[in-house]
């Protein structure tokens, strides 16, 4: 993540001033409208999450106001963000507050700032490299690739305990032990690559990250 | 006598003649209340109806009509007869529709609708047609005190409706406080931008306007008279004294903004530390540059303070300042902070608020500010300290920790202060002190009188009276404009707390109020509430014991007293609400139309039934203005009340005599209640805050009768005739 922008963004964090809130809405998905917030706290109390956040939608717009940047990108309040879409529809100032929670974490996973170990950004980090591998998910890597995640004791632990399930599976045909070999992917796989490269160059363009 | 006919008129329509036998009420009327003319009819609001009426005045000389039909408040418009006295007896609100339904109830509904009758014709009896006030005042012109927004708003509304407006100003020039200020919040949609304040134009036709006079460097040296007859010298700067006759005035005194040296615990007089009008002053001369601060560095970043000593422990501060919130201030942070904003989007601007209140379509104005980058920060600021690096600390109510910020220029959002001129229940306890012969009481009253704004020569004090927190005001939303002195109106921040826009809607308003109080006064009418009200207090003064209970108690100040302390009525000043009447010990005060003998006629006209028929009688006394319309909605909605009350409407409980309580008992009467307000209660013109009959001790004031005056609520227990103490039930 060796960028200017960033980087400048980073030296001068004064406290209650604009500077986060600028890198915010440079950066994040629908970031210009986290100064729209008038704190009422309606999204914070139709979170069905509510309780389990350190941070409520609520908080973390005052806090990029009050500037606490690490505390923010270092938070793992916005990946406990379910999308149902509660407080979008509920928001009397009708900010998209879903979208800023995702546009957020994936902010903070970029820049690195992301808290580690945190298992919804481990798990869409597994889902995103096996998708991109052959074009579409490979539900036996994926599923393996989950269990083993906290380590190879665990890791069998959770495969022989949903072994019956597995041999279910496979019974249907809903399962092919051969996946494990690759897979099969898209038919045009250059094709694909070319595609996901191309969007992520727009992205990196549009949030001021370059290559 | 002689030339009298009395007519009875009673309806059988909305089910009057189903539920009550009417042969009976015609006969009562006939027999009992000796009713010359009696007749009933079917439908009498309809124009048949009301043309039998008409005819019968035309073509029977009938002179008073007593109408048996529905409540006073209804059919008004069928029922007006402006050439005979009047009376109304309430069987479809007060009878038909309270009682409960049914065979059973039956004997109570007709004994209640006969008493009615009964109570109508007896009153009719006692009351002329008022002849209204041949003592008429005719001047039309308006006065305008402020040359404000408000008050140029008034004086241009005024002269723009065609009356003669006199405008004086203090100051030097036009403008007031707008004059101070750089831009003004927006008026129009789509709210997002300050605006020029329009100052500059509206001065220009207020000057130019061919109907309006204008004063510059000049305040009021005394105002006397009435609505429609105020004779005011202005006194101008230089000594020189011009005379004045108006008919009404328009207070438009404004505000000064709260000291900001009060506040040294929000950093109030150090440097850099300044309120909304100093931001203003920094704004002007910029001139739409960049913002400099009195040392002459350009402004980087601001923090705005809101509620700064405003809304008690509320707001930020002590909580010893303001107790009320001045409702502008947020709009006016909002409107500074884009100030920076507009000139340089990277000037960092914090609105530090408890809650943001916006009225108005301010909402989208708060919305522009954060578009524009404004940060919004719910907080209270523990401590401010200005210098050149200024710091504010604060708890972070949405985080809920305690930090701090720097800026270099801190603004306090200070509160609106109404410059009302002397208060008058201070005033009042001095010159009691001054008359008991304290030389420091007269001194004090000398140096109060300065501050007068009005300089009123009233017995009752030289301005207006206060209602809450130094505002002129009679009440908020009920009556607004319309002060505790009539023909005089407040308009804009001296009467409650408000911005521009609220300002000029506010003149319009007082200027309309105004012309309705001179175009009264011109035709000896009521001014409000009971306006086109032709009745006033006549008073016998030969009876008089110069006891000073009608002047004191006058809650308009309509009454002064002459040198022998003989009182004087100013019947434009009168709001005909018979306070005077109810005070007076030796009942010399009444109206044609509404007098101690048109209520105690009524009461002692009930039939009272055995002793032991246990169907007690409870009077009831109810203002007209609050629980009679309330009774009368009770009806409206078929609520179920006592079939044994009988229910007199008065003008207002102060006018309630205490002799008419005595007579209640004596005639029969098991409780008399009052309906209406209570001390403290402010809804109503202001009657409220002052002392009621029923709350105030008359015993002394009222040699005929000792002892019937006391402090008591009337109808308690130990006030029943023992001979009628069977009625607990």
């Amino acid at each position: 993540m060796s960028n200017a922008n960033v980087q400048a963004n980073l030296s001068n964090l004064a406290r209650y001033q604009n500077n986060f809130l600028k890198e915010v809405e440079a950066n994040v998905e629908e970031g210009h409208m986290v100064k729209m917030c008038m704190q009422c706290g309606v999204c914070a109390g139709s979170c069905p999450f509510g309780p389990d956040w350190e941070h409520s939608p609520q908080k973390i717009f005052m806090m990029i106001r009050a500037g606490k940047r690490d505390e923010v990108l270092g938070s793992d309040s916005m990946f406990m963000c379910t999308s149902c879409y509660n407080c979008i529809v509920r928001c009397p100032r009708q900010l998209p507050i879903t979208h800023i929670m995702h546009g957020l974490a994936n902010y903070a996973h970029r820049i690195g700032m992301a808290p580690k170990g945190q298992p919804t950004r481990q798990f869409a980090t597994l889902f995103w490299n096996n998708l991109v591998k052959k074009g579409r998910v490979n539900e036996l890597t994926l599923t393996l690739g989950h269990y083993f995640t906290n380590g190879l004791v665990s890791g069998i632990k959770t495969a022989l305990g949903m072994q019956s399930i597995g041999l279910g599976l496979f019974m249907a045909k809903r399962l092919n032990p051969m996946e494990i070999f690759g897979g099969h992917g898209v038919k045009d796989l250059k094709g694909f690559h070319a595609i996901v490269a191309k969007a992520k160059e727009i992205e990196d363009r549009k949030k001021g990250f370059t290559a | 006598m002689a030339d009298n006919k009395f007519a009875a008129y009673i309806c059988s329509g909305c089910g009057l003649g189903d539920k009550l036998d009417i042969k009976t009420l015609e006969k009562i009327a006939q027999k009992e209340g000796k009713m010359q003319v009696v007749k009933s009819h079917p439908f009498l609001c309809n124009a048949e109806g009301v043309q039998m009426i008409n005819d019968d005045i035309a073509n029977e000389a009938v002179t008073h009509v007593c109408i048996a039909a529905c409540s006073r408040r209804a059919k008004t418009e069928a029922f007006h007869f402006p050439t005979v006295a009047m009376s109304r007896a309430n069987l479809r609100e007060g009878v038909i529709w309270i009682v409960a339904e049914g065979e059973a109830h039956d004997e109570v509904r007709q004994e209640m609708a006969n008493d009615y009758v009964r109570m109508g014709c007896a009153e009719l009896k006692k009351m002329k047609l008022p002849a209204g006030n041949p003592d008429t005042a005719h001047s039309k012109r308006i006065l305008v005190v402020g040359g404000g927004m408000s008050g140029l708003t008034a004086a241009f509304e005024a002269a723009e409706a065609g009356y003669e407006t006199v405008l004086v100003e203090k100051q030097s020039q036009l403008g007031g406080w707008a004059a101070k200020l750089w831009r003004r919040a927006p008026f129009k949609a789509p709210h997002a931008e300050p605006q020029d304040t329009g100052l500059t134009v509206l001065a220009a036709k207020v000057s130019s306007h061919p109907l309006i006079k204008v004063h510059l460097n000049s305040s009021l040296a005394e105002t006397a008279g009435a609505p429609g007859r105020f004779i005011v010298k202005i006194a101008q700067e230089s000594g020189a004294i011009t005379e004045e006759t108006v008919g009404a005035i328009v207070q438009a005194t404004g505000f000064t903004g709260y000291d900001i040296t009060k506040l040294p615990e929000l950093g109030g007089g150090q440097a850099n530390v300044v309120d909304q009008a100093g931001l203003e002053a920094l704004a002007i001369a910029a001139n739409g540059g960049a913002i400099k601060r009195a040392d002459g560095k350009e402004v980087k970043s601001a923090v705005f303070v809101q509620c700064a000593g405003q809304r008690g422990s509320g707001g930020n501060g002590s909580g010893r300042h303001l107790d009320y919130c001045s409702g502008h201030c947020c709009a006016t942070s909002i409107k500074q902070a884009m100030y920076f904003k507009d000139q340089n989007p990277d000037i960092d601007t914090v609105v530090m608020y408890s809650d943001l209140r916006v009225p108005g379509m301010g909402e989208d104005f708060y919305r522009s500010a954060q578009e524009k980058g404004v940060i919004f920060t719910k907080a209270k600021v523990t401590a401010v300290s200005g210098g050149d690096a200024c710091k504010v600390e604060f708890k972070d109510l949405i985080l809920d920790e305690d930090t701090s910020v720097d800026a270099d220029l801190v603004v306090l959002a200070t509160g609106q202060v109404p410059s009302a001129g002397v208060e008058l229940d201070a005033w009042t306890q001095l010159t009691a002190e001054a008359d008991g012969g304290s030389d420091e009481a007269k001194q004090k009253i000398v140096v109060m009188n300065k501050t007068s704004v009005l300089n009123l020569t009233y017995r009752q004090g030289p301005d207006l009276p206060q209602l809450k927190q130094g505002f002129a005001d009679s009440h908020f939303i009920c009556f607004p404009y319309e002060t505790r002195r009539t023909g005089i109106y407040a308009a804009g921040p001296v009467r409650r707390p408000m911005d521009m826009l609220q300002a000029t809607e506010d003149a319009t308003g007082a200027a309309l109020k105004a012309i309705q109080a001179v175009e009264n006064a011109s035709l000896g009418r009521a001014a409000h509430p009971r306006s086109g009200d032709l009745s006033y207090p006549l008073v016998r003064l030969e009876g008089c014991t110069q006891c000073k209970r009608c002047t004191v108690e006058c809650p308009f100040g309509a009454i002064d007293e002459d040198e022998r302390r003989f009182p004087v009525f100013n019947e434009q000043r009168c709001r005909r609400c018979g306070t005077c009447m109810g005070a007076c010990p030796v009942r010399v005060i009444s109206f044609e139309n509404y007098s101690v003998d048109t209520v105690g006629s009524q009461i002692k006209a009930v039939d009272m039934p055995d002793e032991f028929s246990e169907r007690p009688r409870i009077l009831i006394l109810a203002c007209e203005n609050d629980a009679y319309p309330a009774l009368d909605m009770a009806g409206l909605s078929r609520t179920v009340y006592s079939a044994f009350v009988r229910i007199i409407p008065v003008r207002c409980l102060g006018s309630v005599n205490t002799i008419w309580i005595t007579d209640a008992l004596n005639s029969g009467f098991d409780g008399v209640m009052m309906m209406g307000c209570k001390k403290g209660d402010d809804y109503c013109q202001g009657l409220g805050t002052r002392p009621l009959p029923h709350e105030q001790d008359r015993r002394h004031a009222d040699p005929a009768r000792p002892g019937t005056g006391a402090r008591r609520h009337a109808g308690s227990r130990h006030h029943r005739q023992p001979a009628r103490g069977h009625a607990d039930q």
